[in-house]
């Protein structure tokens, strides 16, 4: 299979820098669950990139398949998260992840 | 270098310049815009790359549910977003740290050991049939339907349980509202609540 001169080695780096700048974005937005949460998006969004481009070039089609259950997962996780954070700010009216420590003992 | 190549290296700057924007842009719904943009051209990528059914998946699924439902969220939520950037540039420097450490290792690995061109084919489940034959969609129908059948019911269901759990989690009973009561409207009979009166004329009931 010829892609010109780009080869998998420029997907995994594409797909690694990606996988970066999710982690640095929970680094950066500590106090925004929001931007977390689309962070962890970028981070599976990395591993998706990674998932077809070896699916391509091992000329296997399992990678696509995987890929589509992780994005499954993914959807699944951002409702569940959204849903948990509405009823956070009903209760509490901030979604300020430092004071989400009313569990602690 | 090729049509292919300015097209790889159009979509992952945009893609990865999105990214940045999307963690360290003040409005939130900025964020959420720059997410779509990134999540649109990760399926450029993939459609150059030859997997168009996940790419068309990645567009409908996360730029059509998920991006509206970040969307919707941030926009219905009364927050002050400038309070929760305190302390953006407190952890700046243990995150671009601990960034720099894991981009670093994470090329090093992509470049060093897998510059030498294709990695070896064998051990090959389900070969890509060729384009020409078999469309990528329908590859993919035939593989999942059969020997991943049960991986995609469990998928299924996992759907079922945060749809069931985002419901449960968000539904109130909000006191004062009036809603419709099937049983009392059911209970109703003809003789408590029809009266027949005779109105004398001129006089009024």
């Amino acid at each position: 299979m010829e892609f010109g001169s780009i080869g998998l080695a420029h997907y995994l780096t594409l797909s690694a820098i990606l996988f970066t700048i999710g982690v640095f974005g929970i680094f950066l937005n500590r106090k925004n669950v929001i931007v977390i949460l689309m962070s962890v998006e970028m981070i599976l969004l990395a591993v998706n990139i990674n998932l077809v481009s070896f699916s391509v070039y091992l000329n296997d089609l399992v990678g696509q398949i995987f890929t589509m259950f992780i994005l499954t997962v993914a959807a699944a996780e951002a409702a569940i998260g959204l849903a948990i954070l509405v009823v956070y700010f009903r209760n509490r009216g901030t979604i300020a992840v430092e004071d989400i420590n009313m569990m602690k003992g | 270098m090729t049509l292919t190549a300015i097209a790889f290296y159009a979509f992952a700057i945009i893609l990865l310049a999105s990214a940045v924007r999307v963690i360290t842009a003040k409005n939130p719904v900025h964020s959420v815009l720059f997410l779509i943009l990134a999540f649109f051209n990760a399926a450029g990528l993939f459609v150059l790359i030859g997997a168009e059914f996940v790419a068309m998946i990645l567009v409908i699924v996360y730029v059509g549910a998920v991006a509206v439902l970040f969307l919707f969220v941030v926009m219905m939520l009364d927050i002050n977003f400038q309070e929760l950037r305190q302390g953006f540039m407190r952890y700046m420097p243990v995150g671009l740290v601990v960034g720099a450490i894991l981009a670093v290792e994470l090329v090093f690995l992509a470049a060093t050991q897998l510059a030498g061109g294709p990695v070896g084919g064998q051990a090959n489940n389900a070969p890509i049939p060729p384009v020409d034959q078999v469309t990528n969609t329908e590859a993919i129908g035939h593989i999942l339907y059969t020997d991943y059948v049960y991986a995609f019911q469990v998928s299924g269901l996992i759907l079922l349980v945060a749809m069931i759990g985002a419901i449960v989690l968000t539904l109130r009973s909000r006191p004062g509202v009036r809603r419709q009561q099937i049983g009392q409207q059911l209970d109703r009979k003809r003789a408590e609540v029809v009266q027949v009166r005779k109105v004398p004329t001129r006089g009024g009931v």
